[in-house]
């Protein structure tokens, strides 16, 4: 498959359409990361472009990796007359996402109390494999989550009102029908609510390494000298069963035989199960948006309880995984299309309507967590995005090695230690968790970010590195 | 014979194979081998039981179904699989008896299995030894 895509810039490959695709597919990467991406991952993409009334191209960004229907770190955009939507576009971690906060807090305060901290952190915030969260959630609370988001958290008491400004979609999206979630969903996710989960979720304190865009730190609240927060999580159980539940359902009502792989399962945006998937999926979008809403009123309390009184402001949260109606220019004309994120980031540029008034003139902060222990990315939004990749970026490191040989190539402590050798603090529920996500096992997020900048679909704006880090 | 193995195939996901003399046994490795993905399900007590009934369109919906029950055990009940027994297979309907325990606090949780996926999704025969393999999303 590799073969078949043409290099056609320093930073873009290209296959044309060919058997069944209506649409190219281009991959955004260097030299380096595009010899690294597996085939599985460029036949998943082509699949992609073969979906009904897909637009211009499928993308691919330069963390893609191989995923189960389309792949991982793609965005694609369908037309919502002829469109599809499918849950495995999405992914089972509806709205797994990012937030970053900066503090007030100089980072030798910090590094005085640091294990003290990280003891507090870890109490206050549930993580790990099958981690509850601290509050007992009733089904009628649940639908109301489900119904408001971020938006039922600080009306609950988890934050300020401003913080629902920085978040996507502030924190609520509008089409969001508690009713659409199943009875099995809502079983998962009334324990869960406020809670990290495991896998590659964490939770880590950081500080400013380099800035790039000094202008535009700025005015994103950064500060070199404080530290700030990143917590990445997901919508957990619940999230799962939706797409797992709507899965089922588009199987049972329009078949998969016709498709080149079952997880490719889709419905038509119009007919009565692409509405009903998206109210659902919006609802879980919904309850991620609260559980790291929660999880960082509970930030700000550990902060709080170790150091007195801290400002932590939100700079902003990004969903990963996510579909959206949105605004784009497909060939030459304005159009309203269903755009797919599965491992992406929204980078929209200034100007956007869907931006808080803040961010107007500089446009989003984009946020690129990077895996445990390495480092993250703050860019910013352009109109170049929007131009060429559905106003998008990419939204992480990207495996290049199996949990499995992880396994057998790392052992925890030696993890542990290697990070605390770098003056990195880690703590987890379990030293085999800690293997499966050793550093080593990510592709270079340095790599990923130049090639996002130079591209031009998110710039840099300054690169953040762990001071201690929870590994969910 | 082998009870299952990791293809290591998938980086961000973790693609399996699990065998067995009969179908059910396969089925029932298939649950094992997503189980050690979590936790060592050997060294879970075999304290407590699920009966379960599960339904599917199709064998592989069925097998679908089948570890997204443990899945959803898991997320709802703190249920962590020892061992799965009396699994019987026809017509795409499945009945086992789940054997482990709630008692999570007791045991070691290393990884997640978020979900259950058709991905390259195979279930064979070959001989008289039968086959399922699985790509589940972690």
């Amino acid at each position: 498959m590799k073969e078949k895509f043409k290099q056609i810039s320093d930073y873009e490959w290209r296959i044309e359409k060919e058997n069944g695709m209506r649409v190219p597919a281009i991959v955004f990467a260097s030299k380096l990361l595009f010899d690294a991406i597996e085939e599985d991952a460029l036949t998943q993409l082509r699949n992609v472009a073969t979906l009904k009334g897909i637009q211009k191209h499928a993308i691919a960004l330069p963390d893609i990796h191989s995923g189960y229907g389309f792949p991982i770190g793609g965005v694609a955009a369908f037309d919502i007359d002829e469109g599809v939507i499918s849950p495995g576009g999405i992914g089972y971690d509806i709205n797994c996402g990012v937030r970053l906060l900066v503090t007030d807090l100089k980072i030798e305060e910090f590094i005085k109390k640091r294990n003290q901290f990280l003891d507090e952190i870890f109490k206050n915030v549930p993580s790990g494999l099958g981690s509850k969260g601290r509050i007992r959630v009733t089904k009628e609370m649940l639908l109301d989550v489900l119904a408001k988001g971020a938006e039922w958290a600080v009306e609950n008491g988890y934050g300020i009102k401003e913080d629902l400004t920085k978040t996507e979609e502030y924190g609520k999206m509008p089409k969001a029908d508690p009713n659409a979630v199943s009875n099995r969903a809502l079983q998962r996710g009334m324990p869960q609510l406020g809670s990290l989960g495991s896998g590659n979720h964490f939770l880590e304190i950081q500080k400013v390494d380099k800035v790039f865009d000094g202008e535009i730190a700025e005015k994103f609240g950064i500060d070199k000298s404080c530290v700030t927060v990143m917590i990445h999580c997901g919508s957990r159980g619940l999230g799962h069963q939706v797409a797992s539940d709507y899965i089922k359902i588009m199987e049972q009502k329009f078949g998969w035989k016709h498709l080149p792989d079952r997880e490719l399962v889709n419905a038509p945006i119009n007919s009565d199960v692409g509405q009903t998937y998206y109210s659902a999926m919006s609802a879980a979008v919904n309850y991620a948006f609260a559980n790291r809403q929660m999880i960082m009123h509970w930030t700000r309390e550990s902060f709080y309880n170790v150091f007195g009184e801290v400002k932590v402001d939100l700079v902003y949260d990004v969903a990963h995984n996510v579909a959206k109606f949105e605004k784009h220019k497909i060939d030459g004309e304005i159009k309203k299309v269903c755009i797919h994120r599965k491992g992406a980031t929204r980078s929209f540029g200034p100007g956007r309507e869907e931006l808080p008034e803040i961010y107007q003139e500089t446009g989003q902060p984009v946020i690129i967590p990077g895996s445990m222990g390495t480092a993250s990315y703050l860019l910013v939004g352009t109109k170049k995005a929007e131009e060429v990749s559905f106003g998008s970026t990419a939204h992480g490191a990207g495996r290049v090695m199996s949990r499995h040989a992880a396994l057998k190539q790392f052992r925890g402590q030696q993890v542990y230690a290697t990070l605390h050798n770098k003056d990195i603090e880690v703590k987890s529920a379990s030293w085999k968790g800690l293997a499966e996500e050793a550093p080593q096992v990510y592709k270079d997020i340095d790599e990923v970010a130049n090639v996002s900048h130079n591209v031009g679909i998110g710039k840099k704006v300054c690169r953040l590195v762990p001071l201690c880090v929870i590994k969910g | 014979m082998k009870k299952f193995e990791f293809t290591g195939k998938k980086v961000a996901d973790a693609q399996f194979r699990a065998y067995g003399s009969s179908l059910e046994e396969a089925f029932a490795n298939a649950a094992l081998a997503m189980a050690s993905i979590m936790y060592d399900y050997v060294k879970i007590k075999p304290a407590e039981e699920r009966e379960i009934k599960i339904e599917g369109n199709d064998l592989q919906s069925l097998l679908y179904n089948f570890l997204e029950e443990i899945l959803f055990l898991l997320d709802t009940e703190n249920f962590l699989l020892h061992s799965v027994k009396e699994i019987k297979i026809k017509n795409n309907q499945l009945e086992a008896v789940l054997v482990g325990d709630t008692k999570i606090e007791n045991y070691e949780l290393f990884g997640q299995v978020k979900a259950v996926t058709y991905n390259e999704m195979k279930i064979e025969k070959e001989k008289d030894i039968y086959m399922v393999q699985v790509v589940v999303d972690i």
